[in-house]
Formats: structure tokens, sequence, C-alpha cells
């Protein structure tokens, strides 16, 4: 143990000693700001995500493969990142290669492919949040990270929750979490809105209804 | 704190050059109000903002009456995780420590996401003496130092920059950092995001080490936090082999759940966003995901100073969100660098004091750089009573022989605005005399403050309500 552990722990102490108990925290807000309807619920995300620019896209299991097979096509990318765990029949149609994912390749490697496609934890509709939890179907946190562009299939409504309070007890702290709300941006400069410094400049989002 | 504002010169010297930039104010003034207006929208879609907001203080209240019982709690669960934790009682312990960790990697090169608390304890240029690189990723953060400069905001560093000087001090100092900007760089903020992205794209794809600070830390979990908007966090957290991690004492709260309060209030209080575009939370070390080396340095350096004033302690609650600076009239006049702190605006004028001490000239005067209109005070998401603990702070200046009074008139006309305004401050200090629960046994504002002052009467407006009318 550390003379500065034991030492700023006394002071600690010291400083709070003559303190007032504080109480347990009064949890009196709300757990949701949204009507308990799943379509209304959908609608929010769509609009939230859509509002953060994101690009979102509704479909069904059966047209999940042409629809990734047309966005990867329209951006031209040759070559796709697959985590482990993606359903296979989700790329079934696509042209690109695809690129899985090993942990000895190198960031310089992921760098040069062009899309990622992954699955979610879940999604928050009040705040137009998707969550990676790198489970199965989401892969390691630079995969979504280092190319330029992510799509990310959210099942419907398995994968969608209100709003924060909601989300939290569906999440387990252990596993690495990223956050995600739009792609990457920037308004430093004269607050001027600039999407993607260095995470993804493109995040299209799917709705996929079982 | 840092060594980089030693010498600096007291708040009203400090105004005085700032209300003369005249770029320097148009752009403060532009950013605080867009900022501002925003986020009263952001704030108003919450029906609950109210009990948020006081769950969040309750919160962190909690945490710091008891912060001995959750350090010790998250320090087993970040070990426990596959971390390691040490712990720093001063900005000198702390930067020592981290150097040491980062010669042991062998690296001479760190990447660096912002963080405030190692902004405050000086460590870039530690690093630097001991012969180790830290860069900065945040785009703002890369501005000021490629430009050799300080910070001015907490939220937006470089808001006392244009486009056409950002655009100058990439073409001139990218390339003795790394890679040169492009030629012919133009000055459009999308041309400069991307000179930036080229620019420090090849620095996150080697490091092997990377620093960060938090914006919480969970004690049932040993959960760090960062939240952030262009990704450079992410890079700086998820890629190099080792990650160091220094966080002020106060940043823990007890339970995982307590994050649904800050998650919600954090966002928008700070960027106006509903969330801001990332959030990164990671416990310890996971197998082939982020750093296989994971340090968290536990930093003190005056916090539990902080913590032993009864009335000072609330600014410990701070969650670094930025609404008190973008509400602040002496801020908007007055800039960022006049605080001679990392901690700029109002919290800072109360922070950095009690951080530091109020023997110097600079933190004696911190205290008197507010017209204590209460404007901060309504915005702050965990209710920090920024101007009680003003007018807490200059009786304790005035009581080890300050120049409390003369301070408090030099503040406020360097900050050259209320001289043309001598209603906005009466209705001000109203307001603060009138709202403010203080020292109930004395009168409100006692001390340095009312010394030689009648007790306003209670205001027949607010001052916001003043401010709307009369502000042009
Ligand atoms: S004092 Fe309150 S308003 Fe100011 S930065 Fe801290 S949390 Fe935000």
């Amino acid at each position: 143990m550390s003379a500065s552990r034991e030492r700023i722990l006394a002071r600690v102490r010291a400083a709070v000693a003559d303190a007032p108990e504080a109480p347990e925290p009064t949890r009196d807000y709300l757990t949701t700001h949204t009507p308990d309807d799943p379509a209304a619920i959908l609608d929010l995300l769509h609009e939230n995500l859509a509002d953060y620019r994101a690009i979102v896209h509704r479909t069904t299991a059966d047209e999940l493969p042409l629809l990734l097979m047309r966005l990867l096509a329209e951006r031209g990318s040759a070559t796709v990142l697959v985590p482990p765990g993606l359903p296979p029949e989700w790329l079934s149609a696509a042209d690109a290669t695809r690129i899985h994912d090993r942990s000895v390749s190198t960031a310089q490697e992921l760098d040069a492919v062009d899309s990622v496609v992954t699955g979610c934890a879940l999604a928050i509709a009040e705040t137009g949040t998707i969550v990676l939890d790198a489970g199965p179907g989401q892969g390691r946190r630079r995969i979504t990270l280092i190319p330029d562009h992510h799509i990310c299939v959210v099942r419907v409504p398995d994968q969608i929750v209100a709003s924060v309070p909601q989300a939290m007890p569906r999440l387990d702290p252990t596993r690495p979490l990223t956050w995600i709300s739009g792609p990457s941006a920037t308004s430093d400069i004269e607050l001027d809105r600039v999407e993607g410094v260095h995470g993804p400049r493109t995040l299209e989002v799917v709705l996929l209804r079982d | 704190m840092s060594g980089t504002y030693l010498g600096m010169p007291s708040f009203p010297e400090a105004a005085k050059d700032a209300v003369h930039n005249v770029t320097l104010r148009a752009n403060l003034r532009h950013a605080t109000h867009t900022i501002r207006d925003k986020r009263a929208r952001a704030v108003a879609e919450l029906a609950d903002w109210a009990q948020l907001r006081e769950a969040g203080k309750q919160i962190k209240n909690r945490t710091l009456r008891h912060l001995d019982r959750y350090l010790e709690q998250l320090e087993t669960a970040v070990t426990e995780a596959g971390g390691t934790v040490h712990w720093a009682a001063d900005a000198e312990e702390a930067n020592r420590i981290v150097a040491d960790l980062v010669k042991a990697t062998g690296e001479r090169e760190v990447v660096k996401v912002k963080s405030m608390a190692t902004q405050e304890i000086g460590l870039n240029e530690a690093l630097e003496a001991e012969g180790i690189s830290a860069y900065e990723t945040d785009l703002a953060e890369l501005i000021v130092q490629l430009g050799d400069d300080r910070p001015s905001h907490i939220l937006v560093p470089a808001i006392h920059r244009n486009r056409g000087e950002i655009r100058d001090i990439f073409a001139e100092k990218m390339g003795s950092w790394g890679r040169p900007a492009p030629d012919g760089l133009s000055d459009t903020p999308t041309e400069l995001a991307e000179a930036a992205r080229l620019h420090l794209r090849e620095k996150f794809l080697r490091a092997k080490v990377g620093i960060s600070g938090a914006n919480f830390m969970v004690a049932e979990t040993g959960t760090l936090v960062v939240f952030e908007s262009e990704g450079n966090g992410r890079m700086c957290l998820t890629l190099p082999e080792t990650l160091i991690s220094v966080v002020g004492i106060e940043k823990v709260v007890p339970s995982w759940r307590d994050l649904e309060v800050f998650l919600q209030t954090l966002p928008r209080s700070s960027t106006a966003e509903r969330m801001n575009p990332y959030n990164s939370m990671w416990t310890g070390t996971v197998d082939a995901d982020g750093p296989q080396t994971f340090h968290l340095v536990l930093l003190d350096n005056g916090r539990t100073d902080t913590l032993a004033d009864e009335v000072g302690r609330q600014a410990l609650r701070c969650i670094r969100c930025s609404a008190c600076l973008n509400v602040c009239p002496v801020y908007e006049r007055a800039g960022g660098h006049a605080y001679g702190s990392v901690y700029p605006g109002p919290i800072g004028a109360i922070l950095s004091p009690q951080l530091r001490g109020i023997q110097s000239e600079i933190d004696a005067s911190l205290p008197y750089a507010s017209s204590l209109c209460g404007a901060c005070y309504e915005v702050c998401p965990v209710a920090i009573d920024i101007p009680e603990v003003l007018v807490h702070l200059r009786e304790k200046v005035a009581d080890q022989g300050g120049k409390g009074h003369r301070l408090e008139k030099a503040a406020i006309k360097a900050a050259g605005w209320v001289l043309n305004h001598p209603a906005a401050l009466a209705a001000g200090e109203r307001v603060a005399s009138r709202t403010r629960k203080l020292h109930p046994k004395k009168p409100p504002g006692a001390g340095a403050w009312t010394a030689s002052r009648e007790l306003p009467e209670l205001p027949a407006e607010s001052f916001r309500d003043w401010w709307k009318k009369n502000r042009t």
C-alpha cells in the first residue's frame, strides 16, 4: 500500500468527519419520457437517429441481404469487415470481399477496409443511440472505429428501449461498451458542425423487423 | 496546478487584455450565446429536469460524504478486473507515476484524449521534460497545442480562435509534429477537420500508449466512462496496448445505475445534445479487445482540502459540463485565459482558489471575478451554488487580510461590462441575495462583499428578465 493512498484516505476521512449524513439519492425522475407504444418508440428512434445524421433504413429479414448488398455497392465498398458471430445470411448477397477481424490484424490493416457491418446490444430511442457491447456480431471495439463506413443492424422490437434508465439494467458493465449517437462529429471550429473527424464518417442504421 | 500558469497576472489584469481583444470577444460572444440557447432547448425536452438535477446533486453529495469507502471499493473492482490503481497526492507525484509507467513501456510517444485533470497537473510539460512527447488528439486541443497556446473554454478550448487563425496554425505547425497540412489548405471547417484527421490518424495507428481522464468512475463495478464527440477518445482508449487514466478522486459515483442520471444531464448541459456522439465505458482489461494493460491514477491535488470546506466542497460535484461558462456575463467579456487556470468561468472562480489555496494574487482575485448574478447556479446540472461559494471565498480572502474590495471593483471593471450596466449588477446582486441561502447567521452576502454597502431591496424583476430586456 502506498503512503499516498493512506494519506489521501486519511485526509478524506478527516475532511468529512463532521459532515451531515448524506441520504440515498431520491430517484423521482422519470424512467421514460415516451408513451409505452412500440410503434411510437420505433418512430422516435428513427427520428432521433436521423436528426443526428445517421442514415436510417427499415427492412425485414427477407430483404436484409439485398439491402446490405445495395448499401455496400452504393459506396463502392470493395471490402467489408465481418465480426465473428454476424449471422452469415446477412451478407449472403454482398459482393464485397469479407475481411474477418482477427486479434493479430493490425490497426493499419483495418484502416484499409472500406466498411464494417455489425449488430448491436440495444438502441435507445430518446437519445438516438446504439450501444455495442462486443457481443456476437459486434466484434472488438476497434472494428467499428477505424473503417469510414459503419452499418449497424438493430433488431426491432427486441433491441429497442425508450430511454437511458431503461437501457442501464440491460447492459453489462463488465463488457466494454460503446455508445454511438450519430457519426463522429466536431464543432470545434467556430461551432460549425463537421462530421467524421476520426470515427466513421458515415453511420447507417438498419432497423430490422422480426 | 500546472506550471504553465505560474506567474499569471491576477484576474483584473488578465481580463483587461481580453476585453480589448476584439476577435476574442466576438468569438466568445457568438459561442456562448449559441450554446446557451441550444442548451435551453435540449433541457426543455426533459419534463423531469428538476428531478434529474436534484438526483445528480444527491448522488454526488453522497459520494463525497463517503468518498473513502467508494474509492476503496473502486480500487478493488478495478484491480479485480485486471487494472492497476495508483494514488497521487499532488501533481508532482501523479506526473512521476505516469512518466515512470510510460518509460516502463519503452515508448517515447503517447496519444492523449482531452482531460482537464492532466492539464491541471501539467502532465504534457512533465512528460516533455522526461523526453516523452504527448500528442493531444482532440481537435481543439490540437489547435491549442500546435498554436503553443492555452485552452480558454472547458468544452471548446480553442473557441478564441477563428477559422483563419486555425488554418495558419495548421499550415505552419503540423509539419514539425508529424504529417504536414495539405498544400493549399483552405479555412473551411471541413478541410481543417480533414487535415486534422490525416495528421492524427498516423499517430493513432502506431500509438502504443494512450493517456486519458474520465468523466465518471463507478465504484461498484470499476467501470470508467469517457464522453466525447470526435472519436479521438475511442482511438486513444482502444488502440494502444497500454492505457493510463488520470482521474480526480471526486469523479467516482457509487453505482452503475447512477450513470443514468448523468448520461441524461451531462450531454444536454454540455454540448446541448440528447447524447454526445460517443461514450466509451470500460472495466479493467478485456482479452483481445482494447488495451491489455490498464493503469488508473487517482489524483488528490487539493481535492481533499476542498472537501474539508463545508461550503466550498460542493464545487467537487462539478461534472465539467461548462454550462456555467456560457451564461456568465463576466466570462463572456473576460475570456477563459483571464482565470489563470484550466478551469475558467464561474466554476473556475470557485474551484481553482480551493484547489490551489488563496495565497497568490490570481487565486485571491478569482472569487471577485463575478457579478453574483446567479445564472451559473440556475443552469448547473448538479445545482452547485456558485454565488454562495464565491461569497464564502471572498470572506476568506478578506480574513487573510486580502485587498478584497479593491479586487472586486477591479475585477468587475476589468470585465468591462458592469460599469456600463450598473443596473444589471444591482439586479444581479439582489437576485443573488434573495435566492441564495447564505450563512443563516449573517445577512446575505456578508463579509467583504457587504462591508461597505447597504443590503439592496428585493428586485422588482429577476436578473434574467432584466437581462433579456436590456441586453442588446
Ligand atoms: S459548475 Fe455546474 S454548470 Fe459549471 S461546469 Fe460544473 S457542473 Fe457544469
